[in-house]
């Protein structure tokens, strides 16, 4: 990005992020370590919702299929985790289904960097997969979500049939250590929050560029007029390839991180339900913006943790009206309140995101 | 920069501000403690809030347990059941004086049938609401869940449903059965009663999965056979293919860990293609009196399961028992096994803190070994090294009233082997 003259408002928003990024950072200091633990659990989920709104807000395509390429992230740090955890004996689950010698594809989960590379590439790699024979055939639209459904059963399925060497429905659990640091202390957790806390600003950080830069632009370029931007000489699916490719490694990012909080990955966590609720927090929050996204993720379920705890009975009610409310009141999201509200503007800019289903081409 | 862009940065800071400051106020009560505890020690161990929790647990005028069960979602048909059995239960302790001179005060959370919620609201249970004890979990996944956070911090749960074995975790008693104490004594008797040829059916997770696998190496060392062995997806409701399987595979008998949904598609499709409990009958692990309900009596009629408790056992207690689950929820509810396991689990945990003369955690455990109580289902003793209980087994036929008629019982209660050690033939089963 350019260097952009300093005006006051511009000067506002710097304070705001940095308060923002402050109060995030500090957070270890006024929170007990079960609310960390939790906020670092938003944190992760955060990230998902940033890919699902470079993707859905941003391009026009939407995915019911994240809760895969979460899960995959959450799997590579999984099958880490329980290698350290297990020692030089097999996985637990292992022993029980029989099996003798670590399957080869365990293998080179016993290093930490290839366990995190892999939860990022392996989903930017399938994406990437996918989104060659979709895009490619100008498959789009409802039948691009249906096929994202489809690779949610075709996995969770592979997952649970495969018990000997995934866990199947228990998942992957029972971790103890990093670096051979124990995960239940204070300070491990600490050191993850911060880890996930930068991972979340780093995401923030790489979409905003990606949405401001002339990438950015063709995407929403794509998501308004598809053929236009054809006919204008650019070929959307290697765009909509990329950013779907993106899209799935932060959330293979969000998965590595939700492992190292929640210490549990199983295929329910992946299924088709989380997958729709992802996509409810993108809607939520505001899609087409990032921090509606990343806001919404953090605020839904922080609702639904705090419904849940004190109306254990009626909590999904309240969960349900406030999906009502926020659907029939406000179609662009929780942010979409806030643009309502007239704020005095000097400067106008040439582009910003339109509303969706504007042309902006 | 335009409006929006900085209407999003204020609703950030806003937005942020509350959260953290609602975080911040919402748990007053420990938040100071925890935090000096984390900063003047660098290296806190996991241990140090679970200490905090055993003497946080029994300091006021009442102790708080834990009630952790599936409220909303596919399992809360089930576990709403056993959860009702634990505050009943907790009720008539309350009402007798209580534990220690002290109320119990149920802390109850939903498990949302879902493991990371369960994950999450046990770890609330026992880091912010320091319960003296969790009773809950239905699902193996969600007792697997649920295992490294009590075993990080301490706690103490109490699980109530017969699983697969396998765990003996220090930080969790199991009240239900092992398969020691359900599934290897129903193939035996399976294998002196009704045949040895061997149809597996079940619903595909590990249950099932890792029951088949104990199933079929008991069979290869008792004289047995398994002439098939199918898998359904969890509410797979098609069973015509699994049918023709096993009219051609014609075995005598059928080990049914079907589960949920798909239990009323098959034992409705069996009986459509005229096969009756005559013919072939079926030993379901997971059918009990609340399923026969929802399933249907006219199509189980003579089928059979094994359990260590029917609402028909024959005891003093259980009449009792029965009598004051109809009280309390309704004249038409049923009473099972794993609400009978739930309603015990709070009993013995009770006993085991009057004994102790504390709700700390070791003590607790310390006291319970060995700790007997007359259960509506017979009775059972905690055996102190595994943590599970002895039980008595029972196999039962569904009769036309919906309910089961014993056809044989263990004549004592069966001591608990969760990892089948006893058994020269579960030997390559690992664990």
């Amino acid at each position: 990005m350019q260097l952009k003259r300093l005006t006051p408002q511009r000067l506002y928003i710097l304070i705001g992020y940095a308060v923002a990024a402050t109060a995030l950072f500090c957070a270890p200091l006024y929170l007990s370590d079960f609310r960390l633990n939790l906020l670092a659990k938003f944190l992760a989920f955060a990230i998902v919702a940033l890919g699902l709104d470079l993707i859905w807000g941003y391009t026009g395509i939407l995915s019911l299929g994240h809760g895969v390429f979460f899960g995959l992230g959450a799997y590579a740090m999984g099958m880490y985790l329980k290698l350290e955890a297990s020692g030089t004996s097999l996985p637990d689950f292992m022993g029980w289904s029989g099996i003798k010698a670590l399957p080869w594809f365990w293998k080179p989960f016993e290093s930490f960097a290839f366990a995190a590379a892999a939860g990022i590439l392996l989903p930017a790699l399938l994406a990437l997969g996918l989104g060659y024979f979709t895009f490619r055939n100008r498959i789009k639209g409802v039948y691009f979500t249906i096929l994202t459904q489809a690779l949610v059963i075709i996995t969770t399925t592979l997952i649970i049939g495969q018990q000997a060497f995934t866990g199947g429905t228990n998942g992957l659990t029972g971790f103890r250590t990093i670096f051979g640091e124990s995960l239940g202390s204070a300070d491990t957790k600490r050191m993850l929050y911060w880890v996930t806390a930068a991972a979340l600003l780093g995401a923030f950080v790489l979409c905003r560029f990606l949405v401001k830069s002339r990438f950015g632009r063709v995407l929403r370029a794509i998501r308004d007029g598809e053929n236009r931007a054809r006919f204008i000489g650019y070929n959307p699916a290697i765009y909509q390839m990329l950013v779907f490719s993106i899209s799935a490694g932060l959330a293979g990012l969000a998965g590595m991180l939700f492992v190292f909080h929640v210490g549990i990955i199983s295929p329910s966590t992946m299924a088709i339900v989380p997958s729709i609720e992802m996509v409810l927090w993108v809607a939520i929050g505001g899609r087409g913006t990032l921090i509606g996204a990343a806001l919404g993720a953090i605020l839904l379920n922080y609702a639904k943790s705090e419904f849940s705890a004190s109306y254990p009975d009626a909590w999904l009610f309240f969960l349900g009206a406030l999906f009502v409310v926020v659907v029939v009141f406000l179609p662009k999201g929780a942010v979409g309140l806030f643009g309502k509200l007239k704020i005095p503007q000097r400067r106008q800019s040439k582009h910003e995101q339109e509303p969706i289903g504007h042309s902006a081409v | 920069m335009n409006r929006r862009t900085w209407v999003s940065a204020v609703l950030l800071l806003l937005v942020v501000s509350v959260v953290l400051a609602g975080c911040g106020s919402g748990n007053n009560g420990n938040t100071g403690e925890n935090n000096t505890g984390n900063n003047t020690s660098g290296a806190a161990s996991g241990n140090e809030p679970a200490e905090e929790t055993s003497a946080e647990a029994d300091s006021g005028d009442t102790i708080k347990v834990g009630v952790l069960h599936s409220l909303s979602g596919t399992m809360a048909i089930s576990e709403v059941s056993v959860q009702e059995a634990e505050l009943m239960a907790i009720e008539e302790i309350n009402a007798a004086g209580g534990v220690l001179g002290k109320q119990l005060e149920p802390v109850v959370e939903d498990g949302a049938s879902d493991q990371p919620t369960f994950a999450e609201k046990a770890r609330k249970l026992l880091s912010e609401d320091q319960v003296a004890t969790v009773f809950g979990g239905w699902t193996s996944s969600s007792r697997k869940a649920m295992l490294p956070v009590f075993e990080e911090l301490n706690g103490l749960l109490w699980y109530p449903v017969q699983y697969e074995g396998l765990e003996a975790s220090p930080n969790i008693f199991y009240t239900g059965a092992t398969t020691n104490q359900q599934i290897v004594p129903a193939v035996t008797w399976l294998l002196e009663n009704k045949g040895t040829k061997f149809f597996l059916l079940g619903s595909d997770y590990v249950f099932p999965r890792t029951a088949n696998q104990i199933i079929t190496a008991q069979l290869g060392a008792e004289g047995g056979e398994v002439v098939g062995e199918e898998y359904t997806p969890m509410g797979h409701t098609d069973y015509s293919t699994i049918i023709s399987k096993i009219q051609q595979a014609k075995p005598d008998v059928i080990f049914n860990t079907l589960n949920g949904d798909s239990n009323v598609a098959f034992f409705k499709q069996f009986k459509d293609a005229g096969i009756t409990a005559a013919d072939i009958p079926v030993l379901s692990v997971s059918v009990a009196e609340e399923e026969i309900r929802g399933i249907g009596v006219d199509v189980l009629e003579g089928h059979y399961a094994a359990w260590n408790y029917y609402q028909t056992t024959d005891t003093p207690e259980n009449e009792e028992f029965v009598a004051s689950y109809k009280a309390a929820y309704g004249d038409d509810r049923v009473t099972a096994d794993p609400i009978e396991a739930g309603y015990i689990a709070v009993y013995l945990w009770a006993a085991a803190v009057e004994a102790a003369g504390t709700t700390d955690v070791d003590a607790v455990k310390e006291a319970a070994k060995g700790l007997e109580f007359d259960a509506p289902g017979g009775k059972v003793t905690i055996d102190g090294d595994n943590q599970h209980i002895y039980k008595t087994v029972r196999i039962g036929e569904v009769q036309a009233d919906g309910q089961f008629a014993e056809v044989w019982a263990t004549p004592e209660p069966v001591k608990p082997d969760p990892y089948l050690d006893g058994y020269d033939w579960a030997a390559g089963l690992g664990g």
